[in-house]
């Protein structure tokens, strides 16, 4: 088990560049999610920890030790892949065995250790099949287990769910979540899926375009979001952000409705984005943010998303249940204040 | 299946068209049939000659009238026949074993890694398939002249070692074998050869099969290589011994029937061992991810 740093580390394909300049440190058995739309370089930052990929620049630390010019083999991490990359001419116990191939573990060890692997991950039974008579789920447990029976020093996962349904994604979600509990192993994880992201993640890293836009724990994440990109990217629905102008009081939205804030540190007159949650909006709430009048209905049976079109723009918040308002109504949405965002309008940084 | 347990609805779509169903599957067989007869005659004249006495060879009739094995003893004990059968033994199972290891690794090459010039070579590669066998048996003469490889098995065997056709089947091939396996054993911690062997070749054994029909066939045929560089009888190969069988004046067709009859079981077995891995591999196939 080992720390993991990476420093200023860039990628460029050709003249290209991909990555620029990645910082972050992973702590001792800490389980950090890289997460971020497609093609913004977290398959390239996985894999260039990994060693699969050359780094342009930058520095690559394993456990306090500088990982740049070893070979995959050498820097203690397994990974997994999205397509599970297990073998199948080969048994599931061969797969698992695989993992073990250039360790100079004695023969009875080794065999000890496969059981031991395949016991956590529930496959005993399965040792003699061959991965065609698996299923997917099942599948994935043995590429998962191929990379335990070597006990790295960091497990690597490049979208180990994508290709699994909904239903058996959110099982092994949980399945490696109590497996990181257990084995207590350095995880990078990379998903696309925010979801994935805040319930696996002590901590997330949000990529876009080769940068990183915020680290931070989920909850930090969620509720104070560095822009509008994580704003936008982390919870669904999305955060609703309206045009606004900042006079060193309040905002002024389009609409010309004026909401309180807690002083901004930016110059007055100037164009910022405000931005609120639907589970933070409320009917009721006595710090009005805004008013007007419900679209659309979206049930969702313990709550209601409701789309509310008013002056300032169309928003979502959320109504109870069981007695939504009816379309057509009006409704008062307030937020409390620490749950109501300000972005810069231009460069989408938060204010707050 | 559908004709076993035809559902009601089948039957009664399929009751106006038995006529033309009945037509086209009449034309179907029909086709096959005449392709059989083209395919299967000359084998049936192999041995049926086979089994004639020589008066009667320029008879075709099918059927022998007085069939006799004279020919197989004679063939069998005649000493010149077992050298020219071991010889092609060993020449086309060398040869054969060459093309699988070293048309793999090159085609594993060119489909998995990338370096300056891989198209190029790629390219020149695939280009000596433009080139017929008979423009190249001069240079290859001259080449065997000089290094002293004449009358040998080096001699007959060199050129066919690798082949461009395996070379590209093979990468082709290889491009079936995702790059994550190749990686996920790369962190396992094993060398390229190790891959390569343990990963990529297991994974594409119908191509290594097919390929192993093609070039052991290929090889045990071969003709007019084998015929010039060899001199001594000795080192002659099936084809090219049996072309002279029989004396200078007159053809002995039914030894060269029977030889031929009997050159047929290694490719025969060649053909049963690694159709067995054909059928396996696309089964295969079959799995996904
Ligand atoms: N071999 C390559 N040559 C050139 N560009 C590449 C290469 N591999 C990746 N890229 C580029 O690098 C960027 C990052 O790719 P990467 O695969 O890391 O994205 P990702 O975040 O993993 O996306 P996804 O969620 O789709 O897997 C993309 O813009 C991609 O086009
Ligand atoms: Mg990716």
């Amino acid at each position: 088990m080992a720390n993991l740093a990476l420093r200023r580390l860039t990628k460029s394909y050709g003249t290209t560049e991909v990555l620029h300049g990645i910082s972050l440190d992973v702590a001792d058995g800490e389980f950090v999610v890289l997460v971020g739309p497609s093609g913004c370089g977290k398959s390239t930052t996985l894999r260039m920890i990994a060693g699969l990929e050359e780094t342009t620049s930058g520095i690559i630390e394993i456990g306090g030790r500088e990982v740049n010019n070893l070979e995959p083999k050498e820097r203690d991490i397994a990974m997994v892949f999205q397509n599970y990359a297990i073998y199948p001419h080969m048994s599931v116990k061969k797969n698992i065995a695989f993992g073990l191939r250039s360790s100079k573990m004695p023969k009875a060890d080794k065999e000890k250790r496969i059981l031991e692997v395949a016991s956590i991950l529930d496959m005993v039974p399965l040792l003699d099949r061959k991965p065609n008579a698996l299923s997917g789920g099942q599948r994935q447990r043995v590429a998962i287990g191929r990379a335990m029976v070597r006990d790295p020093a960091v497990f690597l996962f490049d979208e180990p769910l994508s290709n699994l349904d909904a239903q058996l994604r959110t099982q092994m979600r949980l399945e490696i979540k109590k497996l990181h509990q257990r084995v207590g192993n350095t995880i990078i994880f990379v998903t696309h899926d925010q979801v994935e992201a805040m319930t696996m993640a002590d901590r997330i890293v949000i990529m876009k375009d080769g940068y990183i836009q915020q680290v931070g724990t989920p909850a930090e994440v969620f509720h104070k979001p560095a822009n509008t990109f994580v704003a936008r990217f982390i919870g669904a629905p999305s955060m609703n952000l309206l045009d606004g102008i900042w006079d060193g009081e309040t905002i002024t939205l389009a609409g010309d409705q004026k909401v309180r804030v807690p002083a901004l540190q930016t110059a007055a007159g100037s164009k910022v984005l405000l931005g609120a949650r639907a589970d933070d909006l409320k009917a009721g709430n006595p710090n009005t943010v805004l008013s007007g009048k419900v679209m659309l209905r979206e049930p969702l049976g313990s709550e209601t998303l409701i789309y509310v079109d008013t002056a300032s723009g169309e928003i979502i918040a959320k109504a109870d249940g069981r007695t939504p308002p009816q379309v057509g109504d009006a409704v008062t949405l307030g937020a409390d204040p620490e749950n109501i965002h300000v972005f810069d309008a231009k460069t989408g940084e938060a204010l707050t | 299946m559908s004709d076993i347990t035809p559902t009601a609805d089948a039957l009664l779509m399929a009751k106006p068209a038995p006529r033309s169903r009945n037509m086209g599957q009449i034309i179907r067989w029909l086709l096959l049939f005449i392709g059989g007869i083209a395919m299967v005659m000359p084998i049936a004249y192999m041995i049926s000659t086979s089994l004639k006495w020589p008066h009667e060879v320029y008879n075709v009739n099918l059927i022998p009238v007085e069939p006799t094995i004279e020919n197989y003893t004679y063939v069998l004990e005649d000493g010149r026949f077992y050298w020219w059968f071991v010889n092609s033994i060993i020449i086309a199972t060398i040869t054969t074993i060459c093309n699988l290891l070293f048309d793999s690794l090159v085609g594993y090459t060119l489909c998995k890694f990338r370096f300056p010039g891989r198209t190029i070579v790629f390219i020149a590669i695939l280009s000596t398939l433009m080139i017929p066998t008979e423009m190249l048996v001069i240079p290859w003469y001259l080449m065997s002249q000089s290094f002293g490889w004449l009358d040998s098995y080096w001699g007959i065997m060199f050129p066919g070692l690798m082949t461009a056709f395996g070379t590209f089947l093979m990468k082709q091939f290889f491009e079936s074998v995702p790059d994550d396996f190749i990686e996920a054993a790369r962190i396992d911690g094993l060398n390229e050869l190790q891959i390569w062997w343990t990963v990529a070749m297991p994974l594409v054994k119908p191509a290594l099969a097919a390929l192993a029909i093609f070039v052991f066939l290929g090889n045990w045929t071969a003709f007019l290589w084998p015929l010039i560089v060899t001199n001594s009888v000795d080192m002659y190969t099936i084809p090219v011994g049996l072309s002279g069988f029989g004396d200078e004046a007159d053809v002995a067709w039914e030894l060269i029937m029977t030889g031929a009859a009997i050159s047929t079981i290694p490719t025969l077995i060649v053909f049963l061992i690694f159709q067995r891995f054909i059928i396996r591999g696309v089964v295969m196939a079959g799995l996904k991810g």
